[in-house]
């Protein structure tokens, strides 16, 4: 009894050790890019991979503040693409980018966003003051970028004051969007792409032209340990093919 | 697209094996050493040593990775004899480790100060080594107490999410743990993707958490009379 239960003991330890075992490939190129682009990175990748059979991709997806931490401390990365210029501005200013690689490369844009179930009609801002949208959301401004750039919008609409007492602050975007697409808000404010992600359940109402486009910036990391792969993927996400990918996710091409 | 379960499933339980283990033999000799050590650095000691169950996950991680990042002055060291555990899976380990280390400590510690010191008092009399005496008698029955906390550090290694995703990042195949890959599911507005994955960590948590207590039962000391 004692015994077998040794050996379901060291099987329990020994199983998962022996199932995993490290793969390496030759060119391994890591890019580090920020969460709202893990579709159609993930695309990106495996069409760029297509071309280029030698080069597997690395994706590494989190927020563009963690990606930037990660890179300043060494972390070995090549290819670094923020959904934020703050970020890429800090990463610039610790000098680990490779000098001249810094380019913007997708521009988002804020949308209005209601249930598809909703019958809601939106023509100007200023509908939101009507009696149909009870609740509103948006990220919170001191935090979420997507917030501030709402809190800007409905600023410049001379509506914030007004909203007040419907505003429903989110944690993230993404937060933001779940909450319409429960049905838990009657309207809230995210990124066209985001709502490109969940078009079976809401609905673009009004598409919003922010005072700053919100560009993604996206640069070679100056340590980076298989540099051409990394301009070479560059040049791919710049190219027509990548920038098709990319707009079938609701990114818009750079001016 | 249905992610890939297997992968993160093993990468987690590899990982949460690596640091309950680690975690065994760091937590039990740090508690060994504070429950007969008389002073009042211990305490102090003590309250460091449990500070990880109090810091927010991602500053643990931050902290590790400017300990540990090629940049980091720990880190530079280690990059001069060709390690950098910044986005490999044992950083996931040094990340769990961390994270759980406090389970074992405390419960450890509890479990040494509630052994009776005549028993050890009594075994040296009769010609034990120290070594021995803890060996024989000390950890013994001290055992409950500490397989209760490696128990509970595997299910918090099994879960350790914001240090991870910090110090080993989201390396899909290589670091991308399940609870990592819950949260890049979610990102991705994979859904039903992150419904699989979280019931696959429920699940194998209730599972190595009933089979472990199963596996331990009938291990309680005996009373030495």
């Amino acid at each position: 009894m004692k015994q077998t239960r040794r050996r379901c003991l060291a099987l329990l330890f020994v199983l998962p050790m022996a199932c995993i075992s490290a793969t390496a490939f030759a060119a391994d190129l890591v890019v580090s890019a920020a969460s709202s682009l893990t579709n159609a990175f993930q695309e990106v990748a495996r069409a760029y991979e297509a071309v280029h059979p030698e080069t597997h991709v690395v994706l590494n997806f989190a927020s563009s503040d963690t990606l930037m931490r990660q890179i300043v401390q060494g972390a070995p990365v090549d290819v670094f693409a923020s959904a934020d210029q703050t970020a890429m501005d800090r990463a610039q200013a610790q000098g680990v980018l490779s000098a001249g690689s810094r380019v913007d490369f997708a521009v988002n844009q804020l949308v209005l966003i209601v249930p598809s179930s909703s019958h809601a009609r939106v023509d100007a801002l200023k509908d939101l003051l009507g009696p149909m949208f009870k609740r509103v959301a948006w990220g919170n401004p001191t935090s979420v970028p997507a917030g501030r750039y709402a809190r800007r919008v409905l600023d410049d609409a001379g509506l914030a004051g007004a909203l007040e007492s419907r505003a429903v602050l989110a944690q993230n975007v993404r937060q933001c969007l779940d909450y319409v697409r429960r049905g838990e808000v009657d309207a809230g404010f995210v990124y066209a792409t985001d709502a490109a992600m969940a078009r079976a359940q809401v609905r673009i109402a009004l598409r919003l032209d922010s005072p700053t486009p919100i560009t993604y910036p996206m640069a070679i990391v100056a340590q980076a340990a298989h540099a051409s792969a990394a301009r070479s993927f560059q040049h791919f996400v710049l190219s027509a093919d990548g920038q098709a990918l990319l707009a079938k996710y609701g990114f818009l091409k750079p001016h | 697209m249905a992610p890939d379960i297997w992968q993160p499933l093993l990468l987690s339980l590899k990982v949460a094996l690596w640091a309950t283990g680690l975690n065994l033999l760091l937590g039990v000799a740090t508690a060994f050493v504070l429950s007969r050590w008389r002073s009042r650095l211990s305490n102090l000691f003590d309250a460091m040593f449990t500070l990880p169950l109090v810091l927010p996950p991602t500053v643990l991680g931050y902290y590790l990775l400017v300990l540990l990042g090629r940049r980091g002055t720990f880190g530079a060291w280690l990059e001069h004899w060709g390690i950098n555990p910044v986005f490999t899976w044992q950083g996931a380990v040094i990340a769990s480790t961390l994270a759980a280390f406090p389970l074992v400590h405390k419960a450890a510690r509890a479990a040494f100060e509630s052994v009776d010191p005549q028993l050890e008092s009594a075994a040296r009399v009769l010609g034990l080594s120290r070594l021995a005496v803890f060996f024989r008698i000390s950890l013994p029955l001290a055992s409950r107490g500490i397989v209760a906390g490696a128990l509970l550090a595997f299910a918090r290694a099994l879960g350790e999410f914001g240090a991870t995703l910090m110090i080993a990042g989201n390396l899909p195949g290589r670091t991308q743990t399940l609870s990592v890959a819950i949260y890049s599911a979610i990102e991705a507005g994979d859904e039903a993707g992150a419904n699989t994955l979280v019931v696959v960590a429920s699940l194998t948590c209730i599972v190595v958490l009933l089979l472990a207590g199963r596996l331990t039962r009938g291990h309680a000391p005996q009373r030495v009379v």
